[in-house]
Protein backbone atom coordinates (compact mmCIF):
# COMPACT_ATOMS: atom_id res chain seq x y z
CA UNK A 1 0.00 0.00 0.00
CA UNK A 2 2.73 2.31 0.90
CA UNK A 3 4.30 2.05 -2.56
CA UNK A 4 1.21 3.07 -4.07
CA UNK A 5 1.01 5.90 -2.03
CA UNK A 6 4.58 7.09 -2.34
CA UNK A 7 4.76 6.18 -6.07
CA UNK A 8 1.41 8.73 -6.74
CA UNK A 9 2.66 11.20 -4.55
CA UNK A 10 6.31 11.45 -5.82
CA UNK A 11 4.57 11.30 -9.45
CA UNK A 12 2.71 14.53 -8.63
CA UNK A 13 5.78 16.46 -7.96
CA UNK A 14 6.57 15.49 -11.55
CA UNK A 15 3.73 16.48 -13.32
CA UNK A 16 3.14 19.69 -11.25
CA UNK A 17 6.71 20.75 -12.96
CA UNK A 18 6.09 19.44 -15.99
CA UNK A 19 2.72 21.38 -15.90
CA UNK A 20 4.32 24.72 -14.41
CA UNK A 21 6.66 24.84 -17.84
CA UNK A 22 4.82 26.50 -20.46
CA UNK A 23 7.43 25.95 -23.28
CA UNK A 24 7.18 21.81 -22.39
CA UNK A 25 2.93 22.00 -23.10
CA UNK A 26 4.01 24.10 -26.57
CA UNK A 27 6.42 21.95 -27.71
CA UNK A 28 4.21 18.65 -26.85
CA UNK A 29 1.48 20.30 -28.59
CA UNK A 30 3.45 21.62 -31.39
CA UNK A 31 6.13 18.42 -32.26
CA UNK A 32 2.97 16.36 -33.68
CA UNK A 33 1.60 18.88 -35.42
CA UNK A 34 4.22 19.11 -37.12
CA UNK A 35 5.10 15.31 -37.92
CA UNK A 36 1.52 15.26 -39.39
CA UNK A 37 1.37 18.46 -41.06
CA UNK A 38 4.41 18.38 -42.75
CA UNK A 39 5.14 14.55 -42.83
CA UNK A 40 1.95 14.31 -43.74
CA UNK A 41 2.12 17.13 -46.78
CA UNK A 42 5.70 15.91 -47.94
CA UNK A 43 4.77 12.56 -48.43
CA UNK A 44 0.75 11.72 -49.09
CA UNK A 45 2.28 10.43 -52.46
CA UNK A 46 3.71 7.65 -50.36
CA UNK A 47 0.03 6.17 -51.13
CA UNK A 48 0.62 5.33 -54.20
CA UNK A 49 3.47 3.23 -54.11
CA UNK A 50 2.75 -0.38 -54.73
CA UNK A 51 2.96 -2.34 -51.52
CA UNK A 52 1.04 0.49 -49.63
CA UNK A 53 -1.46 -1.01 -47.50
CA UNK A 54 -4.59 -0.98 -49.21
CA UNK A 55 -7.39 1.67 -48.61
CA UNK A 56 -4.72 3.25 -45.23
CA UNK A 57 -4.38 6.93 -45.97
CA UNK A 58 -0.97 8.05 -45.13
CA UNK A 59 -1.84 10.42 -42.01
CA UNK A 60 -3.69 7.19 -40.47
CA UNK A 61 -0.49 4.66 -41.40
CA UNK A 62 1.86 7.26 -39.80
CA UNK A 63 -0.13 8.27 -36.60
CA UNK A 64 0.57 5.27 -34.30
CA UNK A 65 4.55 5.54 -35.54
CA UNK A 66 4.06 9.08 -34.11
CA UNK A 67 2.08 8.52 -30.67
CA UNK A 68 4.94 5.42 -29.99
CA UNK A 69 8.04 7.81 -30.91
CA UNK A 70 6.59 10.13 -28.86
CA UNK A 71 6.32 8.34 -26.01
CA UNK A 72 9.41 6.88 -26.46
CA UNK A 73 11.62 9.94 -26.98
CA UNK A 74 9.85 11.91 -23.85
CA UNK A 75 10.57 8.69 -21.76
CA UNK A 76 13.91 7.92 -23.29
CA UNK A 77 14.92 11.59 -22.18
CA UNK A 78 13.75 11.13 -18.64
CA UNK A 79 17.37 10.35 -16.80
CA UNK A 80 17.88 14.15 -17.37
CA UNK A 81 15.39 15.00 -14.83
CA UNK A 82 17.18 11.89 -12.55
CA UNK A 83 20.10 13.37 -12.95
CA UNK A 84 18.81 17.17 -11.64
CA UNK A 85 17.62 15.45 -8.43
CA UNK A 86 20.40 13.74 -7.93
CA UNK A 87 22.72 16.98 -8.03
CA UNK A 88 20.47 18.81 -5.93
CA UNK A 89 20.56 16.36 -3.11
CA UNK A 90 16.92 15.63 -3.60
CA UNK A 91 17.34 11.66 -4.40
CA UNK A 92 19.25 11.99 -1.40
CA UNK A 93 16.66 13.75 1.12
CA UNK A 94 14.42 10.77 -0.11
CA UNK A 95 16.55 8.11 0.46
CA UNK A 96 16.55 8.91 4.28
CA UNK A 97 13.18 9.11 4.77
CA UNK A 98 11.10 6.16 5.26
CA UNK A 99 9.41 6.84 1.95
CA UNK A 100 9.61 3.28 -0.12
CA UNK A 101 13.05 3.19 -1.93
CA UNK A 102 11.25 2.01 -6.05
CA UNK A 103 8.56 4.56 -5.13
CA UNK A 104 11.52 7.39 -7.09
CA UNK A 105 11.67 5.55 -9.64
CA UNK A 106 7.47 4.04 -10.14
CA UNK A 107 6.58 7.75 -9.19
CA UNK A 108 8.84 9.04 -12.31
CA UNK A 109 7.72 6.61 -14.28
CA UNK A 110 3.46 6.71 -13.50
CA UNK A 111 4.05 10.60 -14.09
CA UNK A 112 5.34 9.88 -17.65
CA UNK A 113 2.72 7.25 -18.17
CA UNK A 114 0.25 10.33 -17.76
CA UNK A 115 1.73 12.23 -19.93
CA UNK A 116 2.12 9.92 -22.51
CA UNK A 117 -1.57 8.97 -22.55
CA UNK A 118 -2.25 12.63 -22.87
CA UNK A 119 0.34 13.20 -25.41
CA UNK A 120 -1.35 10.06 -27.54
CA UNK A 121 -5.03 11.28 -26.68
CA UNK A 122 -4.00 14.81 -28.74
CA UNK A 123 -2.03 12.78 -31.59
CA UNK A 124 -5.23 11.11 -31.90
CA UNK A 125 -7.57 13.98 -31.93
CA UNK A 126 -5.73 15.77 -34.40
CA UNK A 127 -5.37 12.71 -36.63
CA UNK A 128 -9.12 12.83 -36.03
CA UNK A 129 -9.45 16.75 -37.39
CA UNK A 130 -7.11 15.76 -40.57
CA UNK A 131 -9.43 13.54 -41.33
CA UNK A 132 -7.87 10.01 -40.25
CA UNK A 133 -10.45 7.26 -39.57
CA UNK A 134 -9.59 4.55 -36.78
CA UNK A 135 -11.46 1.30 -37.36
CA UNK A 136 -9.96 -0.07 -34.33
CA UNK A 137 -12.33 2.18 -32.34
CA UNK A 138 -12.14 3.11 -28.25
CA UNK A 139 -10.32 -0.25 -28.05
CA UNK A 140 -7.20 -0.35 -30.51
CA UNK A 141 -7.38 3.06 -28.93
CA UNK A 142 -6.68 2.13 -25.65
CA UNK A 143 -4.27 -0.33 -26.87
CA UNK A 144 -2.01 1.69 -28.77
CA UNK A 145 -2.06 4.05 -25.53
CA UNK A 146 -0.89 1.05 -23.29
CA UNK A 147 1.53 -0.30 -25.50
CA UNK A 148 3.06 3.59 -25.98
CA UNK A 149 3.14 3.00 -22.44
CA UNK A 150 5.02 0.00 -21.86
CA UNK A 151 7.33 1.48 -24.67
CA UNK A 152 7.52 4.67 -21.76
CA UNK A 153 8.33 2.57 -19.08
CA UNK A 154 10.97 0.46 -20.53
CA UNK A 155 12.70 3.32 -21.86
CA UNK A 156 12.07 5.41 -18.96
CA UNK A 157 14.16 2.80 -16.75
CA UNK A 158 16.57 1.99 -18.96
CA UNK A 159 17.14 6.28 -19.09
CA UNK A 160 16.96 6.53 -15.35
CA UNK A 161 19.41 3.40 -14.63
CA UNK A 162 21.82 5.61 -16.96
CA UNK A 163 21.58 8.69 -15.37
CA UNK A 164 22.46 6.69 -11.98
CA UNK A 165 24.98 5.18 -13.50
CA UNK A 166 27.01 8.35 -15.43
CA UNK A 167 25.33 11.13 -13.70
CA UNK A 168 26.69 13.08 -16.10
CA UNK A 169 24.37 15.54 -18.39
CA UNK A 170 26.29 15.41 -21.57
CA UNK A 171 26.76 11.67 -21.66
CA UNK A 172 23.22 11.08 -21.02
CA UNK A 173 22.70 13.30 -23.93
CA UNK A 174 25.53 11.58 -25.93
CA UNK A 175 24.22 7.85 -25.43
CA UNK A 176 20.50 8.49 -25.53
CA UNK A 177 21.03 10.50 -28.70
CA UNK A 178 23.26 7.29 -30.00
CA UNK A 179 20.03 5.46 -29.24
CA UNK A 180 17.31 7.05 -30.08
CA UNK A 181 17.71 8.06 -33.50
CA UNK A 182 18.59 4.90 -35.06
CA UNK A 183 15.90 2.72 -33.17
CA UNK A 184 13.30 5.07 -34.51
CA UNK A 185 14.80 4.78 -38.57
CA UNK A 186 14.87 1.09 -38.22
CA UNK A 187 11.50 1.15 -37.45
CA UNK A 188 7.95 1.17 -39.72
CA UNK A 189 7.36 4.52 -38.25
CA UNK A 190 6.68 6.39 -41.78
CA UNK A 191 6.56 3.46 -44.20
CA UNK A 192 5.64 -0.26 -44.06
CA UNK A 193 8.94 -2.42 -43.57
CA UNK A 194 8.05 -4.27 -46.70
CA UNK A 195 9.08 -1.09 -48.81
CA UNK A 196 12.43 -1.10 -46.25
CA UNK A 197 15.54 -2.62 -47.46
CA UNK A 198 15.89 -6.14 -46.40
CA UNK A 199 18.57 -5.14 -43.79
CA UNK A 200 16.49 -2.94 -42.03
CA UNK A 201 13.24 -4.99 -41.91
CA UNK A 202 15.79 -7.65 -40.27
CA UNK A 203 16.92 -5.51 -37.63
CA UNK A 204 13.71 -4.28 -36.57
CA UNK A 205 12.56 -7.42 -35.46
CA UNK A 206 14.70 -6.85 -32.49
CA UNK A 207 13.45 -3.12 -32.48
CA UNK A 208 11.40 -2.81 -29.33
CA UNK A 209 10.09 0.68 -30.39
CA UNK A 210 9.11 -1.78 -34.15
CA UNK A 211 7.44 -3.86 -32.14
CA UNK A 212 5.16 -1.43 -30.58
CA UNK A 213 4.47 0.51 -33.96
CA UNK A 214 3.65 -2.68 -35.81
CA UNK A 215 1.12 -3.90 -32.75
CA UNK A 216 -0.34 -0.61 -31.78
CA UNK A 217 -1.33 -0.07 -35.77
CA UNK A 218 -3.02 -3.26 -36.25
CA UNK A 219 -5.06 -2.34 -33.31
CA UNK A 220 -6.13 1.17 -34.44
CA UNK A 221 -6.34 1.05 -38.13
CA UNK A 222 -6.94 -2.91 -39.47
CA UNK A 223 -10.69 -3.29 -39.62
CA UNK A 224 -9.62 -7.16 -38.57
CA UNK A 225 -6.85 -6.39 -36.06
CA UNK A 226 -4.24 -9.32 -35.85
CA UNK A 227 -4.51 -10.29 -32.46
CA UNK A 228 -1.60 -12.89 -32.71
CA UNK A 229 0.78 -10.29 -33.74
CA UNK A 230 -0.49 -7.80 -31.34
CA UNK A 231 -0.39 -10.18 -28.03
CA UNK A 232 3.17 -11.46 -28.93
CA UNK A 233 4.32 -7.93 -29.20
CA UNK A 234 3.09 -6.68 -26.08
CA UNK A 235 4.51 -9.99 -24.52
CA UNK A 236 8.11 -9.18 -25.86
CA UNK A 237 7.46 -5.45 -24.91
CA UNK A 238 6.07 -6.41 -21.57
CA UNK A 239 9.94 -8.58 -21.25
CA UNK A 240 11.91 -5.79 -22.63
CA UNK A 241 10.07 -3.71 -19.90
CA UNK A 242 10.82 -5.80 -16.56
CA UNK A 243 14.76 -6.06 -17.97
CA UNK A 244 14.64 -2.22 -18.33
CA UNK A 245 13.41 -2.00 -14.48
CA UNK A 246 16.00 -4.83 -13.03
CA UNK A 247 18.32 -2.42 -14.61
CA UNK A 248 17.05 0.27 -13.01
CA UNK A 249 17.13 -1.45 -9.93
CA UNK A 250 20.45 -2.60 -10.46
CA UNK A 251 21.92 1.08 -10.69
CA UNK A 252 19.66 2.29 -8.17
CA UNK A 253 22.00 0.02 -5.51
CA UNK A 254 25.49 1.05 -7.36
CA UNK A 255 24.45 4.85 -6.72
CA UNK A 256 23.89 3.91 -3.09
CA UNK A 257 27.08 2.32 -2.83
CA UNK A 258 28.83 5.61 -4.10
CA UNK A 259 27.23 8.21 -1.53
CA UNK B 1 14.66 5.53 28.20
CA UNK B 2 17.91 6.17 26.61
CA UNK B 3 20.13 8.69 28.13
CA UNK B 4 22.83 8.45 24.42
CA UNK B 5 20.62 9.68 21.22
CA UNK B 6 23.85 8.84 18.98
CA UNK B 7 26.70 6.65 19.61
CA UNK B 8 29.42 6.14 17.22
CA UNK B 9 32.01 3.59 17.48
CA UNK B 10 35.31 3.84 15.30
CA UNK B 11 33.33 4.41 12.33
CA UNK B 12 35.71 4.35 9.07
CA UNK B 13 34.47 4.96 5.57
CA UNK B 14 36.67 4.57 2.56
CA UNK B 15 35.38 6.33 -1.13
CA UNK B 16 36.95 3.68 -3.76
CA UNK B 17 40.73 2.72 -3.31
CA UNK B 18 42.32 6.23 -2.54
CA UNK B 19 40.03 8.05 -0.23
CA UNK B 20 40.06 7.43 3.61
CA UNK B 21 37.17 9.85 4.23
CA UNK B 22 36.61 8.99 7.86
CA UNK B 23 39.64 6.86 10.07
CA UNK B 24 38.16 5.25 13.24
CA UNK B 25 35.83 8.17 14.76
CA UNK B 26 33.81 7.69 17.92
CA UNK B 27 31.67 9.74 20.07
CA UNK B 28 28.09 10.09 22.26
CA UNK B 29 25.68 12.72 22.05
CA UNK B 30 23.41 12.76 24.85
CA UNK B 31 19.89 12.90 24.63
CA UNK B 32 18.59 16.55 23.89
CA UNK B 33 22.08 18.17 23.67
CA UNK B 34 23.41 19.69 20.89
CA UNK B 35 26.68 18.14 19.33
CA UNK B 36 28.42 20.09 17.44
CA UNK B 37 31.26 18.55 14.50
CA UNK B 38 33.57 21.36 13.97
CA UNK B 39 36.29 21.31 10.93
CA UNK B 40 37.74 22.52 7.98
CA UNK B 41 36.70 21.23 3.93
CA UNK B 42 37.05 17.84 3.52
CA UNK B 43 37.79 16.56 7.50
CA UNK B 44 34.80 14.23 6.63
CA UNK B 45 31.88 16.07 8.49
CA UNK B 46 29.23 15.62 5.76
CA UNK B 47 31.05 11.82 5.41
CA UNK B 48 29.74 11.13 9.02
CA UNK B 49 26.07 13.01 8.95
CA UNK B 50 25.70 10.33 5.60
CA UNK B 51 26.53 7.11 7.41
CA UNK B 52 24.69 8.31 10.58
CA UNK B 53 21.14 9.22 8.42
CA UNK B 54 21.27 5.61 6.56
CA UNK B 55 22.38 7.11 3.30
CA UNK B 56 26.12 5.76 3.56
CA UNK B 57 27.06 2.77 4.54
CA UNK B 58 30.44 2.73 6.97
CA UNK B 59 33.85 0.79 5.92
CA UNK B 60 33.88 -0.94 9.23
CA UNK B 61 32.86 0.53 12.79
CA UNK B 62 29.12 0.59 14.23
CA UNK B 63 26.44 3.39 14.89
CA UNK B 64 23.26 4.13 16.51
CA UNK B 65 20.32 6.28 16.73
CA UNK B 66 18.17 5.75 19.39
CA UNK B 67 19.69 2.72 20.09
CA UNK B 68 19.26 1.44 16.72
CA UNK B 69 21.70 0.34 14.31
CA UNK B 70 22.12 2.24 11.16
CA UNK B 71 22.78 -0.65 9.20
CA UNK B 72 20.27 -3.29 11.15
CA UNK B 73 17.50 -1.18 12.03
CA UNK B 74 17.53 1.67 9.12
CA UNK B 75 14.33 1.77 8.42
CA UNK B 76 13.14 2.58 12.18
CA UNK B 77 16.41 4.82 12.59
CA UNK B 78 14.60 7.06 9.30
CA UNK B 79 11.48 7.38 11.25
CA UNK B 80 13.36 8.99 13.99
CA UNK B 81 15.64 11.39 12.18
CA UNK B 82 15.05 14.54 10.52
CA UNK B 83 18.34 15.90 8.12
CA UNK B 84 18.97 18.96 6.76
CA UNK B 85 21.61 18.29 3.70
CA UNK B 86 25.03 20.85 3.27
CA UNK B 87 23.32 22.23 0.03
CA UNK B 88 19.04 23.23 -0.10
CA UNK B 89 17.47 20.01 -0.91
CA UNK B 90 13.99 21.78 -1.74
CA UNK B 91 12.43 21.63 -5.13
CA UNK B 92 12.77 24.28 -6.52
CA UNK B 93 9.89 23.83 -9.05
CA UNK B 94 6.99 23.48 -6.08
CA UNK B 95 6.11 25.96 -3.86
CA UNK B 96 6.70 25.90 0.16
CA UNK B 97 3.47 24.36 0.76
CA UNK B 98 4.18 21.52 -2.15
CA UNK B 99 7.54 20.84 -0.64
CA UNK B 100 6.53 20.68 3.04
CA UNK B 101 3.33 18.55 1.97
CA UNK B 102 5.49 15.72 0.24
CA UNK B 103 8.05 15.77 2.60
CA UNK B 104 4.94 14.74 5.29
CA UNK B 105 3.22 12.57 2.96
CA UNK B 106 6.74 10.33 2.51
CA UNK B 107 6.69 10.23 6.60
CA UNK B 108 2.99 8.89 6.64
CA UNK B 109 1.39 12.28 7.11
CA UNK B 110 -1.84 13.20 6.02
CA UNK B 111 -4.96 15.50 5.84
CA UNK B 112 -5.95 18.23 8.28
CA UNK B 113 -2.76 17.21 10.65
CA UNK B 114 -0.65 17.48 8.27
CA UNK B 115 -2.24 20.99 7.01
CA UNK B 116 -2.11 22.05 10.50
CA UNK B 117 1.40 21.28 10.49
CA UNK B 118 2.13 23.01 7.64
CA UNK B 119 0.99 26.23 8.55
CA UNK B 120 2.82 25.89 11.95
CA UNK B 121 5.86 25.66 10.20
CA UNK B 122 5.45 28.47 7.65
CA UNK B 123 4.85 30.43 10.46
CA UNK B 124 7.92 29.63 12.92
CA UNK B 125 9.96 30.12 9.88
CA UNK B 126 8.64 33.38 8.72
CA UNK B 127 7.25 31.88 5.81
CA UNK B 128 3.86 32.19 5.81
CA UNK B 129 3.16 34.94 3.57
CA UNK B 130 5.21 32.94 0.79
CA UNK B 131 3.57 28.84 1.37
CA UNK B 132 2.15 29.41 -2.50
CA UNK B 133 5.30 31.01 -4.02
CA UNK B 134 7.57 28.46 -5.98
CA UNK B 135 10.70 28.31 -4.30
CA UNK B 136 12.94 29.33 -7.70
CA UNK B 137 12.17 32.97 -6.30
CA UNK B 138 12.93 32.50 -2.91
CA UNK B 139 16.18 34.06 -1.69
CA UNK B 140 19.23 32.40 0.37
CA UNK B 141 18.07 32.15 3.37
CA UNK B 142 14.30 31.77 2.57
CA UNK B 143 15.43 28.40 0.75
CA UNK B 144 17.28 27.33 3.83
CA UNK B 145 14.68 27.96 6.64
CA UNK B 146 12.29 25.80 4.00
CA UNK B 147 14.57 22.93 4.04
CA UNK B 148 14.61 23.65 7.93
CA UNK B 149 10.98 23.28 8.02
CA UNK B 150 11.09 20.37 5.95
CA UNK B 151 13.52 18.32 7.79
CA UNK B 152 11.21 19.42 10.75
CA UNK B 153 7.65 18.12 9.73
CA UNK B 154 7.08 15.07 11.26
CA UNK B 155 8.67 16.05 14.46
CA UNK B 156 12.06 14.23 14.95
CA UNK B 157 13.40 13.68 17.93
CA UNK B 158 17.24 13.78 16.36
CA UNK B 159 17.84 16.29 13.80
CA UNK B 160 20.96 16.47 11.85
CA UNK B 161 21.67 20.07 10.29
CA UNK B 162 25.08 19.71 8.11
CA UNK B 163 26.41 23.74 8.03
CA UNK B 164 23.11 24.79 8.34
CA UNK B 165 24.55 28.30 8.14
CA UNK B 166 26.96 27.71 5.91
CA UNK B 167 26.66 31.05 2.72
CA UNK B 168 23.94 32.98 4.88
CA UNK B 169 24.60 36.65 5.75
CA UNK B 170 25.03 37.06 9.15
CA UNK B 171 21.84 38.64 9.89
CA UNK B 172 20.16 35.54 8.62
CA UNK B 173 22.46 33.44 10.64
CA UNK B 174 21.87 34.62 13.81
CA UNK B 175 18.37 34.24 13.73
CA UNK B 176 19.14 30.51 12.64
CA UNK B 177 20.73 30.08 15.72
CA UNK B 178 17.79 31.23 17.29
CA UNK B 179 15.97 28.66 15.69
CA UNK B 180 17.93 25.53 16.46
CA UNK B 181 18.89 26.68 19.88
CA UNK B 182 14.69 26.82 20.54
CA UNK B 183 14.33 24.21 18.81
CA UNK B 184 17.13 21.76 21.65
CA UNK B 185 15.16 23.96 24.46
CA UNK B 186 11.90 23.28 23.85
CA UNK B 187 11.29 20.35 22.06
CA UNK B 188 14.09 18.40 23.82
CA UNK B 189 15.48 17.39 20.17
CA UNK B 190 18.69 16.03 19.73
CA UNK B 191 20.97 18.08 17.63
CA UNK B 192 23.77 16.74 15.52
CA UNK B 193 25.57 20.24 13.67
CA UNK B 194 28.62 20.41 11.28
CA UNK B 195 29.70 23.75 10.71
CA UNK B 196 33.26 25.45 9.87
CA UNK B 197 32.40 28.38 12.02
CA UNK B 198 34.31 27.99 15.65
CA UNK B 199 31.78 30.76 16.89
CA UNK B 200 29.08 29.11 16.00
CA UNK B 201 29.69 25.67 17.67
CA UNK B 202 30.44 27.66 20.71
CA UNK B 203 27.47 29.28 20.66
CA UNK B 204 25.15 26.43 20.11
CA UNK B 205 26.95 23.26 21.23
CA UNK B 206 27.27 21.64 24.35
CA UNK B 207 29.87 19.45 23.44
CA UNK B 208 31.80 19.24 20.25
CA UNK B 209 34.14 17.22 18.31
CA UNK B 210 37.12 18.56 16.64
CA UNK B 211 37.85 16.37 13.14
CA UNK B 212 40.44 16.67 10.89
CA UNK B 213 41.28 14.36 7.94
CA UNK B 214 38.60 11.80 9.45
CA UNK B 215 40.24 11.68 12.45
CA UNK B 216 38.67 13.41 16.16
CA UNK B 217 41.27 15.36 17.11
CA UNK B 218 39.86 16.80 20.48
CA UNK B 219 36.46 16.60 22.37
CA UNK B 220 35.15 18.08 25.15
CA UNK B 221 32.48 21.65 26.01
CA UNK B 222 33.73 24.73 24.24
CA UNK B 223 34.90 26.12 27.59
CA UNK B 224 36.32 23.27 28.58
CA UNK B 225 38.72 23.09 25.27
CA UNK B 226 39.56 26.42 25.83
CA UNK B 227 40.17 26.29 28.80
CA UNK B 228 43.20 23.90 28.57
CA UNK B 229 44.60 26.25 26.51
CA UNK B 230 45.93 27.76 29.52
CA UNK B 231 46.78 32.03 28.84
CA UNK B 232 45.87 34.18 25.86
CA UNK B 233 46.51 33.41 22.82
CA UNK B 234 49.35 35.89 21.01
CA UNK B 235 49.81 36.27 17.25
CA UNK B 236 52.22 38.25 15.88
CA UNK B 237 52.55 39.25 12.04
CA UNK B 238 56.22 39.10 10.87
CA UNK B 239 57.54 41.43 8.69
CA UNK B 240 59.49 38.57 6.71
CA UNK B 241 59.01 35.08 6.07
CA UNK B 242 61.13 32.58 8.97
CA UNK B 243 61.28 29.34 9.52
CA UNK B 244 59.90 27.83 12.59
CA UNK B 245 63.31 26.61 14.20
CA UNK B 246 64.52 30.37 14.23
CA UNK B 247 61.23 31.59 16.26
CA UNK B 248 61.85 28.80 18.77
CA UNK B 249 64.97 29.90 19.36
CA UNK B 250 64.52 33.39 19.60
CA UNK B 251 61.74 32.84 22.12
CA UNK B 252 63.15 29.69 23.87
CA UNK B 253 64.24 32.63 26.73
CA UNK B 254 61.29 33.95 26.96
CA UNK B 255 59.33 33.09 29.84
CA UNK B 256 55.74 31.56 30.39
CA UNK B 257 55.70 31.65 26.42
CA UNK B 258 54.87 28.49 24.96
CA UNK B 259 53.40 26.43 22.41
CA UNK B 260 55.07 28.56 19.86
CA UNK B 261 53.44 27.96 16.05
CA UNK B 262 55.08 29.50 12.71
CA UNK B 263 51.77 29.80 10.05
CA UNK B 264 53.29 31.21 7.14
CA UNK B 265 54.40 35.04 8.25
CA UNK B 266 52.26 34.75 11.31
CA UNK B 267 53.67 33.67 15.07
CA UNK B 268 50.93 32.24 16.96
CA UNK B 269 51.97 31.65 21.05
CA UNK B 270 50.28 31.01 23.96
CA UNK B 271 51.27 33.13 27.61
CA UNK B 272 50.16 33.07 30.89
CA UNK B 273 49.42 36.67 30.97
CA UNK B 274 49.57 38.21 26.96
CA UNK B 275 49.66 41.56 27.76
CA UNK B 276 52.85 41.32 30.09
CA UNK B 277 54.48 38.88 27.72
CA UNK B 278 54.49 41.02 24.54
CA UNK B 279 57.01 43.41 25.43
CA UNK B 280 59.58 40.50 26.20
CA UNK B 281 58.22 38.83 23.15
CA UNK B 282 59.04 42.01 20.79
CA UNK B 283 62.32 42.41 22.29
CA UNK B 284 63.31 38.47 22.17
CA UNK B 285 62.22 38.74 18.72
CA UNK B 286 64.19 42.42 17.75
CA UNK B 287 67.30 41.06 19.23
CA UNK B 288 66.98 37.94 16.62
CA UNK B 289 66.95 40.42 14.04
CA UNK B 290 63.18 39.30 13.28
CA UNK B 291 60.95 42.39 12.41
CA UNK B 292 57.49 42.19 13.74
CA UNK B 293 55.12 43.93 12.10
CA UNK B 294 51.24 43.56 14.15
CA UNK B 295 50.51 42.10 17.78
CA UNK B 296 47.70 40.78 18.98
CA UNK B 297 46.67 39.60 21.94
CA UNK B 298 43.34 37.52 22.74
CA UNK B 299 41.65 35.44 25.00
CA UNK B 300 41.62 31.61 23.30
CA UNK B 301 39.38 30.94 20.80
CA UNK B 302 37.89 27.67 19.46
CA UNK B 303 40.63 28.00 16.46
CA UNK B 304 43.39 28.00 18.98
CA UNK B 305 41.71 24.77 19.93
CA UNK B 306 41.86 24.19 16.39
CA UNK B 307 45.00 24.77 15.46
CA UNK B 308 46.75 23.45 18.95
CA UNK B 309 45.09 19.74 17.60
CA UNK B 310 45.43 19.87 14.07
CA UNK B 311 48.88 21.68 13.87
CA UNK B 312 47.68 24.76 11.46
CA UNK B 313 44.31 26.88 11.68
CA UNK B 314 41.13 25.89 10.24
CA UNK B 315 42.36 28.78 7.40
CA UNK B 316 44.95 26.62 6.48
CA UNK B 317 43.32 23.22 6.21
CA UNK B 318 40.34 24.58 3.77
CA UNK B 319 43.32 26.49 1.39
CA UNK B 320 45.14 22.98 0.86
CA UNK B 321 41.87 21.20 0.84
CA UNK B 322 41.11 23.36 -1.86
CA UNK B 323 44.42 23.05 -3.52
CA UNK B 324 43.96 19.49 -3.50
CA UNK B 325 41.05 19.29 -5.09
CA UNK B 326 42.17 21.58 -8.01
CA UNK B 327 45.41 19.41 -8.59
N1 LIG C 1 30.90 10.39 -2.67
C1 LIG C 1 32.22 10.53 -2.51
N2 LIG C 1 33.09 9.86 -3.30
C2 LIG C 1 34.42 9.98 -3.14
N3 LIG C 1 35.01 10.75 -2.21
C3 LIG C 1 34.22 11.45 -1.38
C4 LIG C 1 32.78 11.39 -1.49
N4 LIG C 1 32.26 12.20 -0.53
C5 LIG C 1 33.30 12.74 0.13
N5 LIG C 1 34.49 12.31 -0.37
C6 LIG C 1 35.83 12.67 0.14
O1 LIG C 1 35.89 12.36 1.51
C7 LIG C 1 36.54 13.36 2.26
C8 LIG C 1 35.63 13.89 3.33
O2 LIG C 1 34.56 14.57 2.72
P1 LIG C 1 33.34 15.22 3.52
O3 LIG C 1 32.37 15.66 2.49
O4 LIG C 1 32.87 14.29 4.56
O5 LIG C 1 34.02 16.49 4.19
P2 LIG C 1 33.35 17.69 5.00
O6 LIG C 1 33.99 17.72 6.32
O7 LIG C 1 31.88 17.56 4.98
O8 LIG C 1 33.81 18.93 4.14
P3 LIG C 1 33.03 20.27 3.76
O9 LIG C 1 33.25 21.20 4.88
O10 LIG C 1 33.71 20.73 2.51
O11 LIG C 1 31.60 19.94 3.54
C9 LIG C 1 36.98 14.40 1.24
O12 LIG C 1 38.31 14.15 0.90
C10 LIG C 1 36.07 14.17 0.08
O13 LIG C 1 36.70 14.54 -1.13
MG1 LIG D 1 30.38 18.67 4.18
Amino acid sequence: MNLFADTWHMAQRHIRALIRQPWWIAVTLVQPIIWLVLFGGLFTSMEDTPGWPAGVTFHEFIIPGVIVMTAFFSAGWGGMGMIEDINRGIIDRFLVSPAIRSSIITGALLANFLTIAIQSLIVLGLGAIMGASYPGGPLGMLILIVISGIVGFGFGAFSYGLALIIRKEESLIAMMQFLLLPLTFLAAAFIPLTLAPDWIANVAKFNPVNWAIEAGRSALIDSSPDWNLILTRTGLLLVFGALMAAFATRAFRSYQRTV
Amino acid sequence: MTEVAIEVKDLSKKYGEGVQALDGISFEVETGTVFGLLGPNGAGKSTTVKILTTLSHPTSGTASIMGYDVLEHAAEVRRTIGVVAQSSTADREATARENLRLQGQLYRMKGRELEKRIDSLLDSFKLSGDGDRIVRGFSGGMERRLTVAMALVHNPRVLFLDEPTTGLDPEVRSEMWEEISALAADEGTTILLTTHYLEEADMLARNLAIVDQGRIVAEGTPDGLKKELKGDAIQVGLGETREQTEIETALREVNGVSEVILNERTLHARAEDGARSVPSILAALDSAGITADTVTVARPSLDDVYLKYAGRTMEQAEKKQTEEVAA
